[in-house]
């Protein structure tokens, strides 16, 4: 399966072409470029997919296939970072689910971001960004991961930044690049103290059913808790800061800045759920090493999946609404994993965190595609300049119907079977976590419904006529968007109205063997029924414009207003970095700088000017005193040699 | 008195011819320091050069007479002399053109 590396070159050499040309090219030739490409990169992870699945199954357990891999630096005889490819069911989920999104993100910007400035740019950062995704799904150990990490970081950050003349751009694209940086250097201090006690990067030796390395640190306690505990929590604590668990999760709402087809791809579907990937991908460390970490990151989870579905309730930025909504899903699968077993019927958790991220791929990029396609025909974020869209844009308001339904946990779309796993293995866990987790559910339900009804029910749409001219040629009435715009919404529909129905369990589990998914009668019923009272509640309340929402909200006004403002979380943040760090650290470090190291190279740079204004008379400019003093030179050489 | 013997014998010593040369490298050093006109410092350049010119020869006949070494060094050093002389009167007529005077003391551009 050498050609997986096709998957990965193409990509980049997409990018470099790309930003190297950069506007040199049309940027209709820039588009089809990348577009296509991607497009090859699909049918390619297809492919892969197909082959892998239906060739590398022994003895009812799929194995894991690494068709190439190079040594890269190499410090021991068992410590070198290697380069290669790691085939395994997640790692090929992944190359699917990111594939497709990309394709129809790269798709569906040929319209979005048409005669935007920088649209080759654009392009090119795609093309860099799915290169880096790709590569830390593939990688064969935690340093090649680490790098193709901070590669999906900067790509990030760049991507952020596109309307770079944007103040809030450049600020959200700073903060989202300083906190995932923040939370990779636990990453690395994690990888570090792993590989310091197991002398080994690789996934394949971490990872095995009886792992060996493991024996080195087994004695080592630091604090009271044994050092790979200490290295499994960093390890997480990088993963949480791209996935956005509490408290790093203030970057992703603000990242929304970026353009919509960007945070559908990178801030939804697939740079995001890169922390849930790699707790998969460590889950049998966490799990037979570090139990008591697994069970952290399950509360963690539980928490975060909480207190961002209370604050998506109170957002007005339908793209905000996305973004906690996002959050709180990807908690959903850190809670599964959380919560999960290792064998058979008890890694129900796993499969359904590897479910739930392939589902919610899809229909929360259906979702923030919708939100693109809303915003390109109002040119407005905010809820209260929509209602009453449906008559407007029917092929939007259909597939973002689908997608709401799907995020709610109702049959028969796709997001009803993952959720539904996850419920269940909750409730195995333990019932007050099942418990949480349905009314999160409920929860989600409610504010799904509550953005759905206020962009397409709600109050009838007021026409702006006051508008002057219109710059995109059309009139004011919104539009239902063109069929560059609208294919991929309607792809993605599809995909979240059958994706339920693979067999998932049969791909993808914890160790490799078939799981067949069983639904729980009790469990999917209780949360259909929770559901669907959530939807009802909202329907009342955002149907129709009515008083209800303002009574409720003058009502708990405390909470009302503490979610309105993500509870304060930014200004906590603000306070402790400006009041506290600059203060105490930076000043003071600074002060050190400026005092005592600048002036220290200033005092060698005056010393220096110094003695050469004193010596500068030697130099006159006058040949005969040059030889002169050349003659005497020789003299005295004579001399010398004459003498001894 | 033996000196004086061997000159009336047609035997001139190799310590005469050194003594010539000598003189001739010293005139060549006072007068690069004390010229003031730089065609004047170019002839005591030329002066020191023959007195090694004389050197090579004299070194060759007296000490060892086979050989051919040192007469063609002194070719060579002569044909390099006629070159330096060609370039550096060259580079006093620019001199010249540019300052309007061959006066080395007025050429102290050079400390720049």
């Amino acid at each position: 399966m050498q050609y997986t590396l096709l998957i990965l070159v193409l990509p980049l050499l997409s990018f470099i072409v790309l930003g190297l040309v950069d506007s040199k090219w049309k940027p209709k030739v820039a588009g089809t470029i990348g577009t296509v490409v991607l497009g090859i990169m699909m049918a390619l992870s297809y492919y892969t997919a197909w082959e892998y699945f239906s060739l590398h199954k022994i003895n009812g357990i799929y194995e894991k296939v690494i068709p190439m891999n190079m040594e890269w630096i190499r410090f021991t005889e068992f410590l070198h970072i290697d380069l290669g490819i790691l085939l395994d069911p997640i790692s090929v989920m992944m190359l699917v689910v990111i594939t497709t999104i990309s394709f129809l993100v790269n798709f569906y910007s040929l319209s979005y971001m048409h005669g935007e400035k920088g649209f080759q740019r654009y392009y090119a950062f795609l093309s860099l960004f799915t290169f880096s995704m790709l590569g830390l799904v593939v990688a064969t150990n935690i340093f090649q991961m680490y790098i193709f990490w901070e590669l999906v970081g900067v790509s990030s950050f760049l991507l952020i930044g596109f309307y770079y003349t944007k103040p809030s751009a450049v600020a959200a694209a700073k903060k989202a690049f300083i906190v995932t940086r923040f939370a990779d250097l636990f990453f690395l201090i994690g990888i570090l103290i792993l590989s310091f006690y197991t002398k080994t990067f690789d996934f394949g030796a971490l990872t095995a059913e009886h792992p060996t390395v493991f024996a080195g640190a087994a004695g080592a306690t630091f604090m009271g808790y044994g050092v790979i505990s200490w290295a499994m929590a960093g390890i997480f604590i990088g993963g949480a800061g791209k996935s956005a668990m509490f408290p790093l999760q203030i970057w992703l709402p603000d990242a929304m800045e970026g353009p919509t087809p960007v945070s559908a791809l990178i801030h939804a579907a697939t740079m995001v759920v890169a922390g849930v990937f790699l707790v998969a991908r460590f889950f049998p460390v966490y799990y037979f090493q570090t139990p008591e970490v697994l069970h952290g990151v399950a509360y963690i989870g539980a928490f975060t999946a909480l207190f961002a579905a209370v604050i998506a309730c109170v957002q007005t930025d339908i793209k905000r609404v996305l973004a906690f909504s996002t959050i709180s899903q990807i908690a959903f699968m850190m809670v599964a994993l959380g919560v999960s077993g290792y064998e058979g019927q008890e890694g129900t958790g796993f499969m359904a965190s590897m479910f739930h991220l392939f589902t919610h791929a899809m229909f929360k990029a259906l979702l923030f595609l919708g939100a693109g396609s809303v915003i390109h025909a109002v040119h407005s974020n905010e809820i209260k300049d929509m209602g009453g869209l449906r008559k407007y844009m029917p092929i939007t308001n259909w597939t973002f119907f689908i997608a709401c339904l799907a995020i709610a946990g109702i049959p028969p779309f796709s997001g009803f079977f993952s959720k539904d796993e996850i419920l269940s293995a909750s409730y195995e866990f333990s019932p007050f976590m099942g418990g949480i987790m349905t009314f999160i559910a409920a929860l989600t339900a409610f504010y799904m419904f509550r953005l759905y009804f206020s962009i397409f029910w709600g109050k009838d749409y007021v026409v702006k006529a006051s508008h002057g001219h219109d710059d995109h040629g059309h009139g004011h009435t919104p539009h239902e968007s063109p069929f560059l715009m609208s294919f991929p919404l309607i792809f993605l529909a599809a995909v979240t109205c059958v994706a339920g129905f693979i067999p998932f369990g049969e791909f993808v589990s914890s160790t490799g063997a078939d799981y067949h998914i069983h639904i729980n009668a009790t469990v999917a019923i209780m949360s259909v029924v929770v559901a669907s009272i959530s939807i009802l509640v909202a329907t009342l309340m955002y149907r129709k414009p009515t008083a209800t929402p303002d009574k409720l909200a003058s009502t708990f006004s405390g909470l009302y207003k503490g979610a309105s403002n993500r509870f304060y979380l930014d200004e906590v943040y603000l306070f402790i970095t400006r009041k506290i760090i600059f203060n105490s650290v930076s000043r003071p470090i600074a002060w050190f700088d400026r005092h005592v190291i600048d002036a220290t190279m200033d005092g060698f740079a005056n010393t220096t000017q110094w003695v050469s204004v004193k010596i500068k008379g030697f130099q006159s400019g006058q040949v005969q005193q040059y030889a002169y003093v050349f003659l005497l030179g020789t003299l005295l050489i004579a001399a010398l040699i004459i003498i001894f | 008195m033996d000196i004086l013997n061997n000159i009336l014998a047609g035997q001139i010593p190799m310590e005469l011819y050194l003594g010539v040369s000598l003189i001739m490298f010293f005139a060549g050093i006072y007068g690069f320091l004390s010229r003031r006109s730089m065609l004047m410092i170019l002839i005591s350049i030329e002066l020191m050069l023959n007195a090694a010119d004389i050197n090579f020869v004299v070194f060759n006949r007296y000490l060892f007479p086979g050989q051919m070494e040192g007469f063609f060094f002194a070719l060579f050093t002569i044909a390099i002399a006629a070159c330096e002389t060609a370039v550096a009167i060259a580079i006093i007529i620019n001199i010249y053109r540019n300052l309007t005077s061959v006066e080395v003391g007025t050429l102290d551009q050079m400390k720049e």
